[in-house]
């Protein structure tokens, strides 16, 4: 057995031996440590290294509020996790762990030099140091703090485990399974409640499984707890354990935390290791209980100084003496009760010293009984010891004067100063927190949300008190919920009730400046820092915790807040609630961003919309990318093309042949009803009251800012029907808007809006063989160019199919768009491709529609327009029916700022050499040799090669660029300014006769 | 997560079925033509951004798809009370809620 294993003591497994790494050194621990506990039972404090300082660190905590023994973990490749609570990692067979902050190793660390050179790395240090020489920023301080920054190491591979989701609702959700807890989760399931109890342990009980003396009606308190666990399993009250509760959100609604495989020694395959719950709740009983708070004096952060009730759950829970020779500090009676139980145990324990001057007789008396000394009045004023605690010195305190020093040998230091409500979960609710002074706490005040908070997480203390408390709290529950509950009550003896006082900084006879007492371990901030905050003029605890990084590591605080509280509302002269208390947030404890993601990732990430004509793409080698959800061909590459040939010689084949494209995603609106024409005239720039049926016209919505927000061609089916197409991207949006406008400004337009973006698939066809490929397939329908000239629209039948008809070009050739019905949309592309053949025809993909529809200078809605662009910026102003009084947008094109001069338009933009293009979105100047930060003109919207023109092209707002046709601006790049010629937008057959062939 | 009642479903329902649509009672001018430059910059950008009961439009994006309005206390998040669109502005006191 290990040095520091207590025989018989402990819940842990003397049966069950478990070999663990830690610092590539193998022990051995047992079934039911924590790795902290199993690494204590060798006597091994020094865990980790702190953060700024690197300094020596060892647990302080038994929980998961633990801000020093932090690890890195690792479970095999990809399994590697950084800053592990040790005191919350169970044991397992093969557990790898690292100390982490250090460099070469532990016990001799490089970085420690950081603690000589603390002077400079006072409170507001990141404000202060780097601010000059300006230079300096880029080529010193920026390369060093990154070099130096991050708790811990980022793990590099992806992760290969799964984590679940469960949304779930309940009853009555309890927070928290120790005393409080299990008798709110009895009491209200005894009353017929639907109860889900949940701890962030392995197993419930809290407080009572470090504390087997108390006995509970006549049963001592672990069996209790095994008879509670049987009841609460026979009432079907659901139990989750190693389950954190980290966030508290609108209406009961929970976030919860699941561990689930990191305490196996083999994680079944496929198991998932976390699982998120998202649970509804009508109502919640908090029961967190409370947390112990450090002491501050010098040298309170040395390996081996830990808090008191941490030492009392590695004696009692897992069986472990977390030294030979510990003293105890303290200025609250739970730490008595510690020294009682080690002295129980077989440790020597030569003193406690107590802050207070009078302290309960029986306490002194079963002191006396077991020879501890005790020293009443005292403050310590200081520590020894380099890799653990050798030494402590006090002092006793009268009148305010610190008096002679006396130095006790120890290996540990066990310090108690009070307890802390937790109070995390009540206060995401915002409810309201009431500072109580006599406690030297905040405690519960008024939450909005159906809760009850209860036992130790409201102030009380005792076991007697967490039970009735917790009863009265499930009582409240039920009846809550129209349940009918009965108050339970337990007879509690051996309880160990208790009360404390609170101090800032204990008082020492040192010089200030000589005080190394630490407020926040993870941090690094010391007592010293947070006055030196105060001093330099922060008032608020809000700006203090930012000025010094008090609270703002990966514990939040926990430990660390209520003392930084009150040494700031010291130092201002002030009380605490006037300082005031930084906000809680989730999550309560630090969560993995898998239990975030849970299972959308890969290719659930979100989801992928397909087309009817996906698979033949899919099938003939499409090259995809990603348009809002829709996964589209961007382009087919046939042998050894890359992009660039490929798209050239679709391209090429559209403009000399015939082209194919599944133009499907296009968002289509059917827009139907008496008063269609005259909602579409409200919505649109357009006039469509004279758009006769059977034809189509390009159409053009803003914003009632004014503002491009879509455009698309719609076709008047009927008098009464309009088929209405958007961007790809926008048919949402579009519908969206347009039922805003119909819903709430114009109900009494008699219209039905119906999406059909997915009844309809689209085939474009386009080239000047276009119609020759379709000739055999429609049925019908004249599609010769008289009998259906451009902007025509009809039904008809093609390859067999329904069809509705469009003859449109977005390329500048001779165009049509069959929309058939989805279900049809493979069958039709396969029709159109057999047909076609003999005319050479190619399917092309969104990048060559790009480049086409760039030659014509047809712009893209979200592309070439970014919210601030105006019909006439675009050179649209044509689109606006005249003659209408009103339209979305209309009265926004006549403010003061859309017509002034100098707004930037919309041209074409040639580089001097036609090879060079053009990156988009790079910035324009008038002057590439003005002096920094240069006046931009406008920027590149659309940039490719134009495989038409043999040479590059690129579209661009310019300031008043239509009335700069042929002069030069510059496009400053990393690698030097590129100069390019303003030109008309229209690179490609400017009269556009193709299209009308 | 948002519990919110749909006035037209008559069920409360997550907050993920609903889209927010800004502030409510603000009524497109019948003739945006006769405003002023100024009244009608005030009808586009300028909201009331109330600390407190904030009156606004939501969506019943995912369920009946219509538009509604909710009062919301900006403070605590919490929707007092739901009501149909064109609907007069109901008072605190006409949801129920103390003020
Ligand atoms: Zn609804």
């Amino acid at each position: 057995m290990s040095r520091y294993r207590i025989a018989g003591k402990g819940r842990v497994d003397s049966g069950q031996p478990i070999q663990f790494s830690f610092d590539g050194r193998t022990y051995d621990g047992l079934r039911g440590d924590t790795l902290a506990s199993a690494l204590l039972s060798h006597g091994l404090h020094l865990m980790g290294r702190s953060f700024k300082y690197h300094r020596p660190r060892g647990p302080v905590s038994a929980g998961s509020e633990e801000p020093n023994a932090l690890v890195g973990t690792t479970r095999g490749p990809g399994r590697f996790e950084p800053n592990t609570r040790a005191t919350m990692q169970e044991l397992r067979h093969g557990l790898v762990a690292e100390s982490q902050n250090r460099w070469p190793h532990l016990k001799f660390d490089a970085g420690a030099v950081n603690d000589a050179l603390s002077p400079l790395f006072s409170a507001g240090f990141y404000y202060k140091t780097f601010m000059w020489p300006r230079n300096f920023w880029d080529k010193v301080y920026e390369p060093v703090i990154r070099a130096a920054a991050g708790l811990g190491r980022a793990p590099v591979a992806e992760d290969p485990d799964t984590y679940a989701a469960r949304y779930a609702h309940t009853g009555v959700l309890v927070i928290g399974a120790g005393p409080a807890g299990i008798a709110a989760a009895l009491t209200a399931a005894r009353a017929g409640s639907d109860v889900t109890l949940a701890d962030e342990g392995p197993e419930i009980g809290g407080s009572l499984l470090s504390d087997p003396g108390i006995s509970i009606d006549g049963q001592g308190a672990w069996d209790w707890l095994a008879a509670r666990r049987e009841e609460l399993d026979d009432l079907g009250v659901t139990i989750l354990t190693r389950t954190t509760a980290i966030g508290y959100y609108h209406q009961n609604f929970l976030g919860l935390v699941e561990k689930l495989t990191d305490h196996l020694d083999e994680a079944p395959e496929g198991a998932p290791r976390e699982r998120m719950w998202r649970i509804r709740a009508g109502h919640v009983v908090l029961s967190q209980g409370a947390l112990e708070k450090p002491l501050i004096f010098d040298g309170n952060d040395r390996p081996g100084v830990m808090l008191a009730g941490a030492a009392q759950t590695y004696l009692n829970r897992y069986g472990v003496a977390v030294g030979e020779r510990p003293v105890v500090v303290t200025s609250h009676d739970s730490a008595w009760y510690a020294a009682f139980d080690l002295a129980d145990a077989g440790v020597q324990v030569p003193v406690i010293v107590d802050t207070r001057d009078e302290v309960r007789d029986d306490l002194r008396r079963e002191a006396r009984l077991r020879a501890i000394e005790v020293l009443t009045g005292q403050t310590v004023t200081g520590t020894a010891g380099r890799l653990r605690v050798a030494s402590l010195t006090v002092n006793p305190v009268a009148g305010g004067t610190v008096g002679e020093a006396r130095t006790f040998r120890c290996d540990c230091l066990l310090m108690s100063g009070g307890w802390t409500p937790s109070l995390h979960l009540f206060s995401h609710t915002k409810a309201s927190l009431s500072w109580d002074d006599e406690a030297k706490a905040f405690l519960p005040d008024k939450s909005i949300e159906a809760l009850e908070i209860a036992g130790a997480s409201r102030g009380l203390w005792g076991y007697g008190a967490a039970l009735t408390d917790g009863a009265a709290a499930g009582r409240a529950a039920a009846e809550a919920l129209g349940q009918a509950a009965e108050t339970t009550s337990w007879d509690v003896s051996g309880d160990r009730t208790g009360t404390g006082l609170s101090h800032g900084q204990l008082p020492t006879d040192r010089a200030p400046s000589r005080v190394r007492a630490f407020v926040d371990y993870q941090n690094d901030v010391t007592a010293k820092d947070i006055r030196l905050a105060v001093k330099e003029g922060m008032r608020s605890i809000e700006h203090v915790k930012r000025y010094t990084t008090t609270g703002m590591a990966t514990d939040q605080g926990k430990l660390s807040n209520i003392n930084a509280l009150m040494i700031a509302a010291e130092a201002l002269g002030t009380t605490p609630p006037r300082v005031g208390l930084t906000t809680f947030r989730p999550p309560y404890t630090p969560t993995t961003f898998g239990a975030f993601a849970g299972y959308h990732r890969g290719a659930a990430f979100e989801v992928t919309r397909k087309t009817p004509i996906d698979g033949w793409a899919e099938a003939h080698g499409a090259v995809w990318e990603p348009v809002g959800q829709w996964r589209r061909a961007r382009y087919f590459p046939q042998g050894d093309e890359d992009m660039e040939a490929a798209v050239a010689r679709e391209c090429r084949a559209v403009r000399a042949g015939v082209g194919a494209f599944d133009a499907s995603t296009l968002g289509k609106i059917d827009v139907t009803g008496p008063d269609a024409a005259e909602f579409m005239n409200r919505m649109y720039t357009n006039a469509w009251t004279k758009l006769a049926p059977g034809r189509a016209r390009y159409g053009l919505l803003l914003g009632e800012d004014g503002y491009v927000r879509d455009d698309g061609v719609v076709g008047r089916i009927g008098p009464d029907r309009f088929h209405v197409t958007t961007t790809t991207g926008g048919a949402a949006r579009v519908l969206n808007m347009m039922e805003d406008y119909l819903q709430t400004e114009w109900p009494d337009l008699d219209v039905w809006l119906t999406s059909t973006t997915e009844q309809w698939a689209v085939v474009a066809l386009n080239g000047p063989e276009a119609r020759r490929v379709l000739e055999s397939l429609v049925a019908g329908l004249d599609i010769s160019a008289d009998a259906f000239p451009m902007m025509s629209v009809a039904d008809c039948t093609v390859a067999g199919f329904p069809a509705r008809l469009f003859r449109l070009s977005f390329t500048g050739e001779l165009g049509f768009e069959i929309n058939v019905p989805a279900r049809h949309g493979r069958a039709l592309w396969e029709a159109v491709m057999e047909s076609g053949k003999a005319h050479g025809i190619t399917p092309y993909g969104t990048e060559a529609m790009h480049v086409l529809r760039a030659e014509k200078g047809f712009i893209i809605v979200g592309q070439d327009t970014d919210g601030t662009v105006t019909p006439e910026d675009l050179g649209l102003g044509w689109t606006i029916g005249k003659t209408k009084s009103d339209f979305v947008g209309k009265r926004s094109l006549a403010r003061p700022d859309l017509v002034a001069r100098g707004r930037k338009q919309f041209v074409g933009l040639l580089t001097a050499d036609g090879a060079t293009r053009l990156e988009e979105g790079a910035q324009i100047v008038d002057d590439p040799d003005q002096p920094l930060p240069m006046r931009m003109i406008g920027h590149v919207t659309s940039s490719y090669h134009s495989a038409a023109l043999g040479r590059s092209i690129a579209l661009a707002v310019v300031e008043n660029g239509r009335d700069r046709m042929g002069e030069t601006v510059h496009v400053p790049m990393p690698g030097g300014s590129v100069a390019a010629t303003i030109a008309p937008g229209v690179f490609y057959d400017p009269d556009g006769g193709r299209a009308k062939l | 997560m948002l519990l919110i009642h749909c006035p037209y479903c008559d069920e409360s329902l997550p907050e993920m079925e609903f889209a927010y649509a800004g502030e409510a009672h603000i009524a497109r001018p019948v003739d945006p033509n006769a405003v002023s430059d100024d009244e009608w910059r005030d009808h586009l950008f300028v909201r009331s951004n109330v600390r407190g009961p904030h009156y606004e439009r939501w969506r019943h994006v995912h369920g009946c798809a219509r538009f509604f309005n909710a009062v919301r206390d900006t403070v605590s998040d919490r929707v007092l009370g739901t009501y149909a669109a064109g609907a007069p502005r109901p008072s605190l006191a006409d949801l129920g809620v103390e003020e």
